[in-house]
């Protein structure tokens, strides 16, 4: 993975400075919180319902060990024992106090982490396929692409007054386990038929209040010129962004405004005068990020086959792992979605026991995903049931992945500033109404997201089954939508009908469910069915 | 009646306007009243509370003040899913009004 050279220690360091002094002077009184505001969020540091939260970034969601054990320590030290992983591949701690910020970024800063660019008008932490550099599917691994915009765009001056935020996604497979449409800009890496590597292109996609799928506005450009690209991109929505509304600001609504065709045509004119600007990096720049990702010294020779002996094994092997590109080894998933218990929340202990296992046996690797699991990318076949009895005795055995209890979740009303619903208890009851293991795995792929508010972090729009919390009068409320996608299969979920109450919603959504099963087809996940035979059998399960 | 809420600056603890000074406990909130906007500003203005804003409150059938709307219930004691990390961790009946 990227190491940090002098340049980017410096910074680190030099912002963590920056920022000691800006917050001393708040707490002297030398500023007042308007000044203060926009400085703490631009190192991440947002006020919440109940104190401050440190938003931290993990480029494309890697880790390593050293890091993960930092990340302990800062919630056993600086917050209260737990750290929440989120939809974008960041952690978050809840309970921050403003004199502690400097030092938690001070720690940060030994183990080549930070908080920039994870709030603000900014580009935000580029997220990145999970399994990059393992999986079987992809042509090749992502991150030296991701790295490079992260550097590229890093303090960029041009980036770092956007109109509003600005996300970025980077895949290498044809299977999207990135979100990749839902993002203003994403990348898959292909090749063209003469075998030259480049990148197909999305603009214009978000969630929140106004939900767009990006177009697909490039085929394919050439890899090399990927910079000049995204400045075209930036320059013309820089150009024309709705700086006077705030509901208009995103680059989605512009994308959507203009038309694919008139947007493009404006990226493609600012493009061929980025060209000539010579700005794009040289090949030696690139051939420097991408060592850092070589692949690991894998083993030859391993036995592909596992003991099945012990069931509860078998079942968390054929559910939690995933096929590697080397043989012999598998991408274990590790489940932060136990029966009842809060999606994304990780303990400090357990947060120190992944990474005793990343360093013992995935190579000292590690990956967050947007679904808030973790990943263990590269583990011989031959330790998988040692990892499972060590996250098993951790709580982390859970047997779940993509399954109905495997829930996407924001923090919503309990913690959350800007919700106006809870979600986190929604997500445990039905979790809890669909324990029972063997009915979750009958039922199969259901992928259920859940939002506190139309700002959408919890992903309801990309929810097979979707819920949206609302305020009605003073009192929590919550919209059912069905039929979206976050994966290849990108498509955006609608309302089904009049919104429920907390447990009317949960009925509601084991209504659709059954319903589900009573219709389905052989081999027909959730979605397929509902795409197939439309809203109306669903309504009239969950409305009668 | 109006009672005023906001943050501790340092820690970032919820607080509450107790007449003379800042609680943590929403019990000891006081009624502001008319002079709410004077307080308010008075006290941000000298940094003693963050983020502070007045919303509308309550008494419960105890007596006791609780806020009107369901988000400053939770800002009061902690997030429901966590009774272990709010106010009153030992109480399991504490967030009974809450929601």
């Amino acid at each position: 993975m990227y190491r940090y050279d002098h340049y980017d220690q410096a910074m680190v360091d030099a912002r963590v400075a920056e920022f000691r002094d800006q917050t001393r002077r708040r707490i002297e009184g030398h500023m007042n919180d308007d000044q203060f505001k926009p400085l703490r969020l631009k190192n991440g540091l947002y006020l919440q319902l109940h104190a401050y939260m440190l938003r931290v970034a993990i480029p494309y969601g890697t880790l390593d060990s050293r890091q993960m054990r930092k990340l302990a320590h800062i919630a056993r030290t600086y917050d209260r024992g737990y750290g929440h992983f989120t939809t974008r591949q960041n952690i978050q701690y809840n309970w921050i106090k403003l004199e502690e910020a400097p030092d938690i970024l001070a720690e940060l800063a030994t183990v080549e982490m930070h908080a920039i660019q994870t709030s603000g008008e900014s580009i935000r932490n580029i997220s990145a396929d999970q399994y990059a550099g393992a999986a079987a599917d992809e042509i090749m691994d992502p991150r030296p692409w991701a790295e490079m915009l992260r550097q590229m765009t890093t303090f960029h001056p041009e980036f770092s007054y956007l109109p509003r935020k600005f996300k970025i996604a980077v895949i290498a497979a044809a299977e999207d386990r990135a979100a990749l449409r839902w993002h203003d800009f994403a990348l898959r890496i292909v090749r063209n038929p003469a075998g030259e590597q480049g990148f197909e292109v999305f603009a214009g996609g978000g969630m929140g209040r106004t939900p767009f799928i990006a177009y697909r506005i490039r085929e394919f450009l050439p890899a090399a010129q990927i910079f000049s690209y995204l400045q075209a991109v930036l320059r013309v929505w820089n150009l024309h962004a709705r700086r006077d509304n705030i509901h208009k600001q995103r680059m989605k609504i512009l994308v959507h405004d203009l038309g694919e065709a008139e947007f493009t045509r404006q990226v493609e004119e600012q493009f061929a005068q980025f060209l000539m600007l010579k700005t794009d990096f040289p090949q030696a720049e690139y051939d420097r990020i991408a060592a850092y990702f070589t692949p690991p010294p894998f083993e030859s020779g391993l036995a592909d086959e596992v003991d099945r002996a012990d069931p509860d094994f078998a079942l968390w092997v054929d559910r939690q792992t995933v096929a590697h590109k080397a043989p012999g080894y598998a991408i274990v998933n590790i489940s932060l979605k136990p029966i009842g218990g809060i999606p994304g929340d990780i303990s400090a202990e357990q947060m120190e026991l992944v990474a005793d296992l990343a360093e013992r046996y995935s190579f000292d690797e590690l990956r967050a995903s947007h679904a808030q699991n973790l990943v263990l990318p590269h583990v011989r076949k031959q330790d998988l049931y040692a990892v499972w009895q060590a996250l098993d005795a951790a709580g982390l055995g859970g047997v779940n992945l993509d399954l109905v209890t495997d829930i996407i979740a924001c923090p919503g009303l309990d913690y959350c500033s800007l919700a106006n619903a809870r979600s986190i208890p929604l997500a445990q009851k039905i979790a809890e109404r669909f324990a029972d293991l063997d009915r979750q795995l009958e039922v199969g792929e259901v992928k259920i997201k859940i939002s506190g508010c139309i700002n959408a972090c919890g992903h309801h729009h990309a929810g097979h089954i979707g819920i949206l919390g609302v305020d009605r009068k003073g009192t929590e409320n919550y919209q059912l939508l069905l039929g979206g996608s976050g994966a290849e299969d990108t498509s955006q979920a609608k309302i089904a009908g009049p919104g429920f109450d907390e447990n009317g919603v949960v009925d509601a959504v084991e209504r659709a469910i059954e319903r589900y099963r009573a219709i389905r087809s052989d081999g027909e996940r959730f979605i397929d069915t509902f795409r197939r035979v439309g809203f109306e059998p669903f309504k009239e399960a969950i409305y009668g | 009646m109006k009672i005023l809420t906001g943050n501790d600056l340092k820690t970032g603890a919820v607080v509450w306007w107790d007449g003379s000074g800042w609680s943590l406990h929403v019990e000891e909130a006081a009624d502001a009243g008319e002079h709410a906007d004077v307080i308010l500003a008075t006290e941000t203005a000298a940094c003693r509370v963050n983020g502070g804003y007045i919303i509308d409150g309550m008494r419960d059938g105890d007596g006791k003040v609780r806020p009107a709307h369901i988000k400053d219930r939770i800002r009061a004691l902690g997030p429901t899913v966590r009774p272990d990390l709010t106010l009153k961790p030992a109480d399991p009946a504490a967030g009974s009004w809450v929601i």
